[in-house]
């Protein structure tokens, strides 16, 4: 196989590099078009916003209030409400997209891999309004007089489960969110694993260990960058998802420690007011949110890379 | 040279002719705004397709706030607004822009009982519910106008709309009126900041979050409360009536509310006796010198159908016709439309 990128830099004759150049230059142009379109959103975004930049500056990051009423708008609930919901659904959608792909890799018999990861890419596919809908009529009463009321009799000495039960909550929108972005992380996941070399599992075998260590120590720990990465990806949707949480979440600007209490997100309050904004000044605080959202993806992103990094030092078993 | 003139004459009128036929075949005039009456508006332009074949409508029902916005910067030849506009934005017209309303709606009061009992309520009753001050059903507000009616000792969950909504705008406009409470803490708008509660959807997301939530009550557009069967309260008017929402009863409103002559007015809590309280018509919003000499005749004469044959389609989708007084006053201001 290593032998396949020296044959073709034969094949072509001396002096027509053309097609080289020319598909060098193509690959260029479309990764620049990636850069080049982040930056003219955010430029616009920048641009729609100039009017609340000027009134509130960097205060409208920490400020509560969003009164429309009033013209005094402030984006710490919504950033706190796309932070925890998203935070929430990768608590959920990891644990169970690697376990889904691991039993799908080492352990699933193969006859029923298949079928398993049809299943799973075809929840992909669902449009996000149904998972709103179905997280309305079904989920949240199924919250509301179960899981919840469960959960504040057993653990309602934490904050986490105070206060009143509604059913929409920052809960309810985590999980809705978690089953939206399991599909990638579990795809993601699959990949990596599969890419694990099976030289890494005989070892260990080799070595005396049972089932589970190979997976530990053989499978997951070489395997970690990348999963992780699965999981930045998983993040990536989670923090833009916008109709199902809208539905689900309560839409209360609020920060509360408790995840029944309802909340709001940039993404939602974005979708849910622009039409009817009027005011030049709330039009621009919501073009903020806009900025604020893009501002908080590409946060997460530089820390996920930062903790990427540290993670390559500090694993048993050096990867790249 | 005469030959030739006369000539040259039928030459220049032919293509006259034909560049009308092709102009007029192709008018288009576009209009955007708000959401709300865009069935009754689909169905207007249908029908008046029907009878004016040579000019089609294209109406874009983007919210009021987009409406408000594509009229000032003249991207459309006519705008929507549920409410009218304020005097700010009005103030940025390029030319006088005229307020024309066509039809109205109500907000009813939608709750979830077990029983699905026929509440009554009062203006400063709901605006405490909405402010948070009474939060149980058997608190002595409620139970005082509603004799007769065993109310449980259950909290009240609160449902508002969470995306900007004219429907928002007339039930806050309404609260203002008979809450000085509210006006100081809350206001109007079609978003607010809300005291209390949990934000739906639309109008589905309001009444899915009503039907999915014991003790829940919350305000939904009339013509959506009637399609699905939901229960409403009747409200105490200002003459000291429990009216039930209706066409008629909006209409009443409409017609007995002072109206200012630039056509911008609200009919929440208004004086008659029949009327109901949390009523708004909604607007087009059309300048009174046109731009385009063709399309603005081509819009007089299809306000003026719209008025004469347009309003008694109205009733059957629900929405409340205007009433003869204020149809005639709507009629005078198309008429001065310039073009």
């Amino acid at each position: 196989m290593s032998t396949a990128p020296s044959q073709s830099s034969i094949l072509p004759a001396p002096g027509s590099r053309g097609p080289d150049i020319a598909f060098k230059w193509v690959a260029a142009m479309a990764a620049a078009m990636v850069v080049v379109l982040i930056v003219l959103v955010g430029w616009q975004l920048y641009a729609g916003s100039r009017m609340s930049l000027a009134k509130f500056g960097p205060g409208f990051l920490w400020s509560t209030e969003w009164d429309p009423v009033q013209d005094k708008y402030g984006a710490l609930p919504f950033i706190f409400g796309t932070l925890v919901s998203s935070l929430l659904a990768l608590l959920i959608a990891v644990p169970l997209g690697v376990a889904t792909a691991l039993f799908l890799t080492e352990l699933a018999p193969i006859k029923i891999r298949q079928p398993i990861v049809m299943a799973i890419e075809m929840l992909a596919a669902v449009p996000s309004v149904i998972f709103g809908l179905w997280g309305i009529f079904v989920l949240v009463p199924w919250l509301r007089d179960y899981l919840f009321v469960w959960l504040k009799r057993y653990f309602g000495f934490l904050p986490l489960f105070q206060g009143p039960i509604y059913g929409v909550s920052m809960l309810a929108a985590g999980i809705v969110v978690a089953i939206m972005i399991l599909p990638i992380i579990t795809s993601i996941s699959r990949e990596i694993l599969r890419s694990v070399p099976n030289l890494q599992r005989e070892a260990a075998y080799a070595l005396g260990a049972t089932r589970w260590e190979v997976l530990k120590i053989a499978v997951l720990s070489y395997a970690r960058r990348g999963l992780f990465g699965a999981a930045v990806l998983g993040l990536g949707r989670a923090l833009g998802e916008t109709m199902a949480v809208t539905m689900v979440i309560g839409n209360r600007p609020q920060i509360s420690a408790s995840l029944f209490a309802p909340g709001y997100t940039l993404a939602s309050v974005i979708a849910n007011e622009f039409t009817e904004a009027t005011s030049d000044l709330y039009l621009n605080s919501l073009f903020e949110l806009g900025l604020v959202l893009l501002g908080v993806a590409i946060a997460v992103n530089v820390v996920a890379q930062i903790m990427l990094k540290s993670m390559t030092g500090s694993g048993p078993i050096k990867v790249n | 040279m005469l030959p030739l003139k006369t000539t040259r004459f039928a030459l220049l009128a032919a293509l006259a002719a034909l560049s009308a036929t092709a102009v007029s075949a192709q008018m288009l005039i576009n209009g955007a705004g708000a959401t709300f009456p865009f069935p009754i508006y689909s169905k207007w332009f249908n029908e008046y397709a029907k009878i004016d074949p040579s000019v089609r409508f294209n109406y874009q029902s983007i919210g009021s706030g987009g409406g408000q916005k594509q009229i000032l910067a003249e991207t459309v030849d006519f705008g929507a607004s549920d409410g009218p506009m304020s005097d700010e934005n009005l103030a940025k017209a390029p030319r006088k822009l005229l307020h024309i309303p066509t039809v109205a709606g109500a907000d009813v009061l939608s709750y979830n009982l077990p029983g699905d009992p026929k509440l009554k309520f009062d203006g400063p009753t709901i605006a405490a519910v909405f402010l948070g001050t009474i939060t149980k059903w058997n608190d002595p507000a409620i139970t005082g106008q509603n004799p007769g009616v065993a109310l449980p000792d259950m909290d009240i969950v609160v449902v508002h709309r969470s995306d900007g909504s004219g429907t928002s705008y007339i039930w806050t406009d309404y609260l203002s009126k008979v809450s000085p409470d509210w006006k100081a803490k809350v206001g109007k708008g079609t978003s607010v900041s809300w005291p209390t509660g949990l934000g739906g959807k639309g109008n589905e997301g309001v009444s899915g979050q009503i039907k999915q939530t014991p003790g829940a009550i919350g305000y939904i557009e009339l013509a959506y409360a009637n399609q699905n069967k939901l229960p409403f309260a009747d409200i105490k008017n200002a003459a000291g009536n429990y009216i039930a929402p209706s066409i008629d009863s909006v209409t009443d409103a409409m017609a007995t509310a002072v109206i200012p002559d630039d056509l911008r007015f609200s009919i929440t809590n208004p004086p008659g006796e029949k009327s109901y309280p949390i009523a708004s018509a909604t607007w087009l919003l059309v300048y009174e010198t046109q731009s385009d000499p063709a399309k603005g005749k081509k819009l007089v004469e299809f306000l003026k159908w719209a008025y004469q044959d347009g309003e008694a389609m109205a009733a059957a989708l629900l929405y409340a016709p205007l009433p003869d007084s204020l149809r005639e006053r709507a009629l005078e201001k198309v008429k001065s439309i310039k073009y």
